[in-house]
C-alpha cells in the first residue's frame, strides 16, 4: 500500500524528478488535497458517538438511582427533571436535559477489577489471555471510517485517554489520545518544507518496505499505516477541531473553564468534521472514602455542566439526533456506605446514562430494589448497551469480527438493543 | 541547541560498552554451566518436533548483537562495538559481548529503569522517591545480589524514603489508605506471578482461589504504615513535604471481609492456603518474606524466570507473563521447571539467567517466518514455540536511549546519572496517562500509535540526531574521507544494525542524487532510518 495518494501537483512534480533517475516505486504522498468541500453536508449526516467515561467508577447510586430513604441512601435528595424520572440533586442542569436522555438502572456486569472493568466495559468481552478484544470506539473507527473518506483525522480520539486499545483491529483504529487542551505535541514539523518531508519519506519508503517484505508478521505494515496517518493529520485543517480556544468565548463558558468541559466542547468540534466516536475521560471517581463531599463540591458539578452543555449545544445545532451520549465508569459503587463514609467497587446493580442519537429520551429503564442492592427487572450487559449504540449509528449489528487466530466474534459480543430505548 | 547539550548530557546512557575495561571475572562466570542451556536447546526442539515446526535461520551475527544490546542493555550497539563485532572472528565473540554487557553501567541502569518502572509505575506516586527505588536497584544489579535477597529487602524495608530506597515499593502502593489491598494485589502479581486482585470481592471465576486468600496474603500488609512528614517552606511559610517513611505498627489481629452474601468472615496470614508463623515477634512483612524465600515450590523464582523469558523472547511461558496458575496453563512446563531449579540452584543469580536465555539456541533465530513455521505466531493468539524471534517494539526507555546512541560520535564525556534519568524521565511524561483509579495504574500513548510516529517525524530527539553539528555520529560520517556507498552503508550500521542490500543501496542512492546538497541528502537518509519500522522494532 501506498502512504501517499496521487493528486497532488506537487507530487507530479516531484516524481517527474524521480522518474527520470529510477524506474522503482516511488511511495506517493499528497498534502493540499483535503477536501473541505462538503463540510456543511457532511455534518448533518454524520452518526456519532460520545462515550464519557468516568473513570475509578462512579457511585451511581448517588447519580441516577437514589434511594431515599434505605439505610444506603447517603446523604443526597432525588430532584425531579424534564424527562419522567428523577436524578440527583447535584445534577440540575442535566436535570433540565433529562427529556433528551434516559438512565439505565439495571447494569449487572460482575467484573469489579479496575483494570477487568475497564476492558468489559469498553470492549463487551471479558479479558482472554489469548486475544484483545478492541474497545467499542475501535469497532466503529473500523466500521465507519471507510465511509469517511474526507475525514484526515484519527475517527477515535481519546480526550485524556484510558479508552483502551484496538485489540485485533489493528493499530490503525487505536484511539488517538490527545489533552483537552487542544495542543498536539509534535505535530508540526517546523522548518522541514514539504518537498523535504517528501524526500525523506521516499527514502523512507524503500527501508520500511524492505522491511514489510522480509516475513515478519503483522507489525511492520501496522508501522506503516499508522505513519501515513500521522502525516495526513500533520498536513490537515481538520486539526482546527482541537483548538477549542478558537470556540467562541460564551460557549467555551457553558460548558466549563477545566479540562472535561473543554473536552466536551472539543468533542463537538470532532463530531462536526466528522469523527464518529470521542471518548471524554473524567476520573476521580475511585471514591473509596468521603463519597458525598467529593461528589458534591468537585465531581458532580463539573459533570453536570459538562453534559449539560454538550447535549444543550447538539440540540441547538440539530445534532443531537445524530449523536448518542453515553456516561459511565467500569462498574458502579457498592450501596453499602463504608467505615470512611466512601463507597468501594460493586458491579451487580448499577445505573449508565444513555441518550442522543435518536433514542428515547426521559426515561429509566430498569430498576433496582430498594436499597440498590439487586436488579428487579431484565438487567444489562455491556454489549446491550453498545448494541444500542450500534442501532442509533446505523451500524448492523450481524458484523462478526475475524480475531488474528480466526475465532468469529459478534459485533457487542452479541449483544441486544435495549427494547425502551428505541422503540 | 538546547537539545544538543540535552543529548551531550546523557552521553552517559551510551557507555561504550566494549572498550570498557577488561572484565573481571565475576562470580556468575565461574559457576556458568553449559548443560543447563543443552538442556533449554533440547527441550525447545522437543516442542518443534511435537508440533511439527521447523525452526528459522540463525540470525546474522550483527542483527542478533542488535538485539541482545537492546534486551540486555536497553539501548542498541554503538556503531564502533557493531564494526569491532564484524571484524572479530573468534567463536567466543557471543558469550564475551554479552559477559561485557553484563560488566558494564547499561546493565545496571537498564534494569534499574525496568524494575523502577514494574515496582513504581513510570509517573512516581506522590510522596515516593523515586531516586529512591533508583539507588537501591542500581546497587542491587550492580553487585548482582541475589532476586531472593532482592525481593526480601523490597517487601521488610523499613525507614526514610531515600535512606532506604527499598521502602519506596510499598510506600507506592500506600498512597490511599486502603488497607494493603493494592500492595497485596500488586506483590503477588509482581514476586509471585499470580493475580488475585479478582478474589478480593469474590471467589475467582476461573481457578479454585477462594476469596480468603486474598484476604489472607492481604493480613501480611496491614501492619505496614506510612508516615509522611512536612516541614515550613522557609520562603513562603507554607507547610510542604519534607520526606516519607515506612513503619509498621503492632497490628496483631486477623483481617475481616465482607462475603457477597453480606456475611463478614475472618482471614489470618496464610501463604497459598498454607499456615505461617505470625506470631514471633516478627513483622507482618517479614512472616511474608521468610515464606516467600523458603517456599518448597519456589513460586517467586519460577514467577521471575517467566518474567526474564518473556523480556528476552517477546513471549513468556504464560499469557501475561504476571498471571500463573492452574487456570492458565504454561505453554513449556518442563522447560519452566527446569528454569526455575537451575535459576534456584545459581542461589537466584540474575546474571546467570541472562546468559542462560541469550545463549540458547531459541534466542539466535532470525525473526523472519518461514514457510513451516508459520503457524508459530504468537501476535495471532497461538501458543509460543520459539521456532523464531518474534519482534517487539522498543520501549520508550529504550527509544530514547538509542535515539542517544545514534545521535552521539563515540567518546562522549559522561554526566551525572541521576540528571540524565531526570531528562529522559521528563520526556516520558507525554506518553503516560492515568485511569483516574486510586491504584496509580497507568497506560503509555508510547505504543505504535500516532502521537508516537509524531513523536520520531517532528520531536526533538531525531531531530538532534539528523543536524550534523560537529560531535554527532552524522557529522562524523559525512565528514569521514570515505566513499559514498561506504558512508551510506556506515548510516544502515548504525541506525540498523545492518547493512544495505545491493538493492537498498542502488534506490538511496538515486534518491539522494534528487536532493542536490549531499549534507541534506545524508540527513534524510538518516532520518528515513531512525523513523523505519525496521529502527523501531527489536528483531
Amino acid at each position: 500500500m501506498s502512504i501517499i495518494q496521487p493528486e497532488n501537483m506537487d507530487r507530479r512534480h516531484f516524481m517527474r524528478h524521480v522518474a527520470a533517475s529510477s524506474a522503482m516505486t516511488i511511495p506517493a504522498f499528497h498534502f493540499l488535497n483535503h477536501l473541505n468541500a462538503n463540510a456543511a453536508e457532511v455534518r448533518k449526516n454524520q452518526k456519532a458517538c460520545v462515550l464519557v467515561w468516568l473513570g475509578g467508577g462512579p457511585p451511581t447510586i448517588d447519580m441516577w438511582d437514589l434511594k431515599p430513604g434505605s439505610k444506603n441512601g447517603g446523604e443526597f435528595k432525588p430532584i425531579s427533571t424534564a424527562g419522567d424520572l428523577q436524578i440527583s440533586e447535584h445534577m440540575p442542569k442535566i436535570a433540565k436535559q433529562m427529556d433528551s436522555l434516559s438512565v439505565v438502572r439495571s447494569m449487572s456486569t460482575r467484573e469489579a477489577d479496575h483494570t477487568r472493568g475497564r476492558y468489559y466495559m469498553h470492549t463487551a468481552y471479558v479479558p482472554n489471555p489469548t486475544v484483545i478484544h478492541p474497545s467499542f470506539g475501535s469497532v466503529v473507527s473500523h466500521t465507519l471510517a471507510p465511509q469517511r473518506k474526507s475525514l484526515e483525522i484519527p475517527s477515535f480520539v481519546s480526550i485524556g485517554g484510558g479508552a483502551g486499545s484496538a485489540g485485533f483491529l489493528g493499530m490503525t483504529h487505536a484511539p488517538f489520545v490527545v489533552d483537552s487542551n487542544g495542543q498536539i505535541r509534535n505535530v508540526d514539523s517546523d522548518g522541514t518544507d514539504k518537498r523535504r518531508l517528501e524526500q525523506r519519506l521516499a527514502m523512507w519508503d524503500v527501508v520500511e518496505s524492505g522491511f514489510i517484505n522480509s516475513d515478519r508478521g503483522d507489525l511492520p505494515q501496522a508501522h506503516k499505516d499508522v505513519y501515513r496517518k500521522a502525516v495526513n493529520l500533520m498536513t490537515s485543517s481538520q486539526m482546527e477541531a482541537f483548538k477549542v480556544a478558537k470556540e467562541d468565548p460564551k460557549i467555551q463558558e457553558a460548558y466549563g473553564n477545566n479540562n472535561f468541559g473543554r473536552g466536551m466542547l472539543m468533542a463537538r468540534r470532532l463530531i462536526e468534521v466528522g469523527v464518529p466516536f470521542i471518548e471524554v475521560n473524567l476520573g476521580g471517581w475511585d471514591l473509596h472514602n468521603d463519597v458525598f463531599n467529593t461528589l458534591s463540591n468537585q465531581r458532580l458539578p463539573t459533570l453536570d455542566q459538562g453534559i449539560a452543555a454538550l447535549t444543550q449545544d447538539l440540540k441547538s445545532r440539530g445534532m443531537l439526533d445524530d449523536v448518542v451520549i453515553v456516561c459511565m465508569g467500569e462498574f458502579g459503587r457498592t450501596p453499602r456506605i463504608n467505615q470512611n463514609v466512601g463507597r468501594d467497587h460493586w458491579a451487580s446493580s448499577w445505573s449508565l446514562m444513555i441518550g442522543g442519537g435518536g433514542l428515547n429520551g426521559g426515561i429509566a429503564v430498569g430498576q433496582t430494589d430498594k436499597d440498590g442492592v439487586g436488579i428487579e427487572s431484565q438487567s444489562y450487559l455491556p454489549g446491550d448497551v453498545w448494541a444500542t449504540v450500534s442501532k442509533a449509528m446505523g451500524i448492523p449489528l450481524n458484523i462478526v469480527h475475524t480475531s488474528k487466530r480466526g475465532r468469529p466474534m459478534k459485533i457487542a459480543n452479541g449483544g441486544t438493543p435495549i427494547e425502551e430505548l428505541i422503540s | 541547541m538546547r537539545a544538543l547539550s540535552l543529548i551531550l548530557s546523557l552521553a552517559v546512557l551510551q557507555t561504550a560498552t566494549l572498550s570498557v575495561r577488561a572484565a573481571e571475572t565475576s562470580d556468575y562466570r565461574l559457576k556458568y554451566d553449559t548443560a543447563v542451556v543443552e538442556k533449554i536447546d533440547t527441550l525447545i526442539r522437543q516442542s518443534w518436533e511435537d508440533n511439527e515446526v521447523s525452526p528459522s535461520q540463525a540470525a546474522d551475527d550483527i542483527t542478533w548483537l542488535r538485539r541482545v544490546y537492546l534486551d540486555t542493555v536497553g539501548h542498541i550497539p554503538p556503531l564502533n562495538v557493531v564494526e569491532e563485532f564484524v571484524k572479530n572472528k573468534d567463536a567466543n565473540k557471543y558469550q564475551q559481548a554479552v559477559d561485557t554487557m553484563l560488566d558494564g553501567d547499561s546493565y545496571v541502569n537498564n534494569w534499574t529503569t525496568i524494575w523502577t518502572n514494574l515496582l513504581i509505575g513510570r509517573q512516581t506516586p506522590d510522596r515516593t522517591s523515586r531516586e529512591g527505588m533508583q539507588k537501591f536497584l542500581r546497587e542491587a544489579f550492580a553487585k548482582d545480589r541475589p532476586w531472593d535477597d532482592v525481593v526480601y529487602d523490597i517487601l521488610t524495608a523499613e525507614g526514610h524514603f531515600e535512606e532506604n530506597g527499598a521502602v519506596n515499593y510499598l510506600l507506592s502502593q500506600m498512597t490511599m489508605r486502603d488497607e494493603g489491598v493494592q500492595a497485596t494485589a500488586k506483590t503477588t502479581r509482581l514476586f509471585l506471578g499470580t493475580q488475585v486482585q479478582c478474589t478480593q470481592c469474590h471467589n475467582h471465576p476461573f481457578n479454585d482461589w477462594q476469596q480468603s486468600q486474598f484476604w489472607e496474603f492481604n493480613s501480611f500488609f496491614r501492619a505496614a504504615r506510612r508516615i509522611d512528614h512536612d516541614k515550613i517552606d522557609p520562603n513562603t511559610g507554607q507547610e510542604v513535604d519534607d520526606y516519607s517513611e515506612l513503619t509498621t505498627n503492632d497490628f496483631s489481629g486477623p483481617v475481616f471481609f465482607e462475603k457477597r452474601s453480606g456475611l463478614m468472615q475472618v482471614a489470618y496470614p496464610k501463604y497459598f492456603g498454607k499456615d505461617v508463623e505470625f506470631d514471633n515477634g516478627k513483622s507482618r512483612q517479614k512472616v511474608l518474606a521468610d515464606a516467600i524465600v523458603s517456599d518448597d515450590n519456589h513460586q517467586m523464582a519460577r514467577a521471575m524466570v517467566n518474567r526474564m523469558w518473556g523480556h528476552f523472547f517477546g513471549y513468556g511461558f504464560t499469557r501475561p507473563v504476571d498471571d500463573m496458575g492452574p487456570h492458565n496453563p504454561a505453554s513449556h512446563p518442563i522447560l519452566l521447571e527446569h528454569l526455575t531449579e537451575s535459576f534456584v540452584a545459581s542461589d537466584y543469580n540474575m546474571k546467570m539467567l541472562v546468559r542462560w536465555i541469550t545463549s540458547s539456541e531459541a534466542y539466535r533465530l532470525s525473526s523472519e517466518f518461514n514457510p513451516k513455521n508459520e503457524m508459530d505466531n504468537p501476535a495471532a493468539g497461538e501458543m509460543p514455540l520459539f521456532s523464531h524471534m518474534y519482534i517487539k517494539s522498543m520501549e520508550a526507555e529504550q527509544l530514547f536511549d538509542s535515539l542517544m546512541v545514534a545521535s552521539n560520535a563515540s567518546g562522549m564525556n559522561r554526566a551525572n546519572y541521576a540528571q540524565a534519568m531526570r531528562q529522559r524521565n521528563e520526556w516520558l511524561q507525554q506518553f503516560v496517562t492515568t485511569f483516574g483509579t486510586d491504584e496509580n495504574d497507568e497506560a503509555t500513548t508510547f505504543n505504535g500509535s500516532i502521537p508516537q510516529a509524531l513523536m520520531m517525524m517532528n520531536g526533538e530527539l531525531v531531530d538532534t540526531a539528523v543536524k550534523c553539528d560537529p560531535g554527532t555520529l552524522l557529522h562524523q560520517v559525512v565528514t569521514a574521507d570515505e566513499k559514498d556507498s561506504k558512508k551510506v552503508q556506515l548510516l544502515y550500521l548504525a541506525a540498523l544494525g545492518r547493512n544495505p542490500s545491493g538493492r537498498d543501496l542502488a534506490a538511496v542512492k538515486k534518491l539522494m542524487q534528487i536532493s542536490g546538497n549531499p549534507i541534506m541528502a545524508y540527513q534524510d537518509l538518516y532520518w528515513a532510518l531512525l523513523n523505519s519500522n525496521e529502527f523501531i522494532f527489536v528483531r
